[in-house]
């Protein structure tokens, strides 16, 4: 019973937030990159326009494939009636291959992204060299 | 029903989340534990953790309901479930994780530095979380009600003194491998029923889904109607039905039309057309609301954190858009199997038991039939579990840390029961609606509240508190009272109906709209320190000291 009581006096609360709260409040870190400020500032400005424009450019990929569905279907109904293997065209493409569709929209923006973030990377770490 | 397994699937369910919730704590007593292991999670691992929590009870029961009521326009649905995550991987997820807020207040904090902002996004937070929280409640007493015959209130009341209990008592605290479980037997407990169900509808000799003269009886039934409604009968006669009344119908009878579900078979196997201008509109505004939504809910953030960096975070969203994606094939094969074997409810209107009573009336009640049809209620108790258990954690969080003030074990318990109950008190009065449309307001109002405020503060230096402040009061406010008043409210018709009912199309623009005027207008509110922010958002993490 002992240990047990002494066990449960031993347990701390940890608010996930304090913690990172204290992390970032307390060492304050400079990096190389904050430190150059202006040229810093300007490649890490490029890296988030070259991200959002990234992330953009495939949103608009999606509004248009799937967005632009609802809207084909209003203007020409008789896309709506043909059918595959007996099947509705809205139902194939709604119910089965926007999934897909979703998941390799996806895999390029990682791949991309990860590209951009590698770029960033070598072009910061060039000049240590 | 009769099905002596469903009752012991259901407590074996429980049992088992509880137990793993148990005994994952006792594994993981130390605080560096709990920082420190969740980060050695894999992405595989944290996706299926994160799926698990997010299919929910809409997911599993409501979706299949409303294809099998609505049709083809409801695949909407499940389309924006899944595409969520695409907008949320694309704008947010790894900017999220490097930014080291916990949840939304914390984010806030963090980006816009205002205690204010904190404590709005912290009401928003309890809003949305309680407004999801409703309809799992609903879902549970449905289910019960549907399999065991038990009073609507029984099962509603069950599950959510369960998951109170559980989650006040500290047993599913963000424990990875029981919401990874949770997603497996929720794909399993639809998988395997479906291609069941496929073969027998092979072997009936393929019916048709939607023969010409709608839908028919297979065999002779008695339909008790539970909801007031108004049903067209084959020859053209209305004919008012009230909850008790008793239908009786031979084998080969036409199934009567009733109002409000997709009248004629070609209204619910085609899209609706240029003259339909409100349908038109209320599916764009639902394609709005699930693909921001996703990022707004309060349950689904908590889970980034035990990503290790931010490329990690990625790839798990990836990961669990291609999870979540096969899961929501299944719903459709429910909805449209559902046509053929149980169109009885669509004259009863409990079109959300269509998942759980679709393996009984096809496959019969030999023993396979029976199976099937507890592992269905399995699922769905799964889904009920791990949805509210996700949300009611992470709603009794910020109510214990920002509503009661840094709390003890003791607040934390506190705010688990009173953020229990408010959603059970709104579930045992609101039986009557959709499992998903009350899902999709939720979502609605997560659109037009912090997906602004997150795409905005991760990409947009120019924002500012106040503007965040006001874009999420305006947007959120009129999403929000657009659903206060559809539940609550008399009864609309026309474009004031269709506007309220699915209000994003209008509140989504708004919010955003909103929030850039006023952040533009006090640009002197700009963070001193949006720059080192924005370093520490968007670039890897390789490049930290």
């Amino acid at each position: 019973m002992v240990a047990a009581d002494d066990r449960a006096s031993a347990r701390t609360r940890i608010v996930l937030a304090d913690v990172v709260r204290r992390d970032s409040g307390r060492e304050h870190p400079r990096t190389e990159l904050a430190e150059q400020t202006r040229v810093g500032e300007a490649l890490v400005r490029g890296l988030v326009r070259a991200q959002l424009s990234l992330a953009l450019r495939l949103w608009l990929v999606v509004a248009v494939g799937l967005g632009g569905l609802p809207w084909l279907f209003a203007i020409a109904p008789s896309v709506s009636r043909v059918t595959v293997l007996g099947v509705h065209l809205p139902w194939v493409l709604l119910g089965v291959l926007s999934f897909p569709f979703l998941v390799v929209v996806g895999w390029a923006y990682v791949r991309l992204a990860e590209r951009n973030e590698q770029d960033f990377t070598d072009l910061i770490q060039r000049p240590k060299r | 029903m009769g099905n002596g397994y469903v009752v012991p699937a259901i407590v074996a369910v429980t049992l088992i989340t509880v137990g793993i919730g148990f005994y994952g704590l006792r594994l993981a007593r130390t605080t560096s534990d709990f920082l420190v292991a969740s980060r050695a999670v894999s992405p595989t691992w944290n996706a299926a953790a994160i799926g698990g929590e997010y299919l929910s009870a809409a997911s599993f029961l409501g979706v299949a309901g409303l294809i099998l009521k609505h049709g083809v326009d409801v695949l909407w649905y499940p389309v924006g479930f899944a595409a969520g995550y695409l907008g949320l991987l694309l704008f947010v997820a790894a900017p999220l994780r490097r930014s080291g807020a916990f949840t939304l207040p914390d984010f806030c904090e963090l980006r816009l530095g205002s205690r204010r902002l904190r404590t709005l996004a912290t009401a928003f937070v309890i809003f949305i979380g309680w407004l999801y929280l409703v309809p799992q409640l609903q879902g549970a007493g449905l289910t019960m009600a549907t399999l065991t015959g038990s009073p609507y209130p029984l099962g509603a009341l069950l599950v959510a003194a369960v998951v109170t209990a559980n989650v006040a008592l500290g047993g599913m605290r963000a424990i990875t491998f029981v919401q990874a479980f949770q997603y497996w037997l929720k794909l399993t407990a639809l998988a395997v029923p479906a291609i069941f169900l496929v073969l027998q509808w092979q072997a009936d000799g393929r019916p048709a889904v939607t023969p010409p003269e709608g839908p028919t009886f297979r065999t002779a039934t008695t339909v008790v109607v539970e909801h007031p409604a108004t049903l067209t009968l084959p020859d053209g006669q209305q004919r008012q039905v009230r909850p008790g009344d008793e239908l009786t119908f031979a084998a080969g009878e036409p199934v009567p039309q009733v109002a409000g579900a997709a009248a004629d078979p070609a209204d619910w196997l085609l899209p609706s057309t240029e003259a339909d201008e409100q349908g038109l509109f209320t599916t764009y505004s639902l394609i709005l609301a699930t693909f921001l939504g996703t990022m707004g809910l309060p349950h689904v953030l908590a889970r980034f954190y035990t990503n290790p960096d931010g490329a990690a975070a990625r790839r798990t969203t990836l990961v669990v858009l291609a999870l979540v994606g096969a899961f929501y094939l299944l719903p459709t094969v429910y909805g449209a199997l559902g046509r053929i074997y149980t169109p009885h409810l669509l004259l009863t209107g409990e079109t959300d038991a269509v998942v759980l009573l679709l393996p009984g009336a096809a496959l019969g009640t030999e023993t396979t039939g029976r199976f099937l049809a507890a592992l269905v209620a399995a699922g769905a108790f799964a889904a009920f579990l791990s949805t509210s258990s996700g949300l009611l954690t992470s709603v009794a969080g910020v109510i214990s840390t920002d509503v009661l003030g840094r709390g003890s074990v003791r607040g934390f318990r506190l705010a688990t029961v009173l953020a229990g109950s408010v959603p059970t008190v709104f579930a045992l009065n609101v039986s009557g609606l959709d499992v998903s449309q009350v899902v999709g307001l939720a979502f609605a109002v997560a659109a037009s509240s912090f997906c602004p405020l997150l795409v905005l503060g991760i990409w947009w230096r120019g924002l500012t508190s106040r503007g965040a402040a006001v874009g999420v009061l305006v947007g959120g406010g009129s999403a929000g009272g657009a659903v206060l008043v559809t539940v609550l409210g008399p009864p609309l018709t026309g474009w004031p109906a269709t506007l309220l009912a699915q209000p994003a199309a209008w509140t989504v623009p708004l919010a955003f709209a909103v929030m850039v005027a006023v952040s533009t207008a006090t640009r002197r509110r700009v963070p001193t320190d949006v720059s080192a922010t924005m370093l520490r958002l968007h670039t890897p993490e390789a490049l930290r000291p």
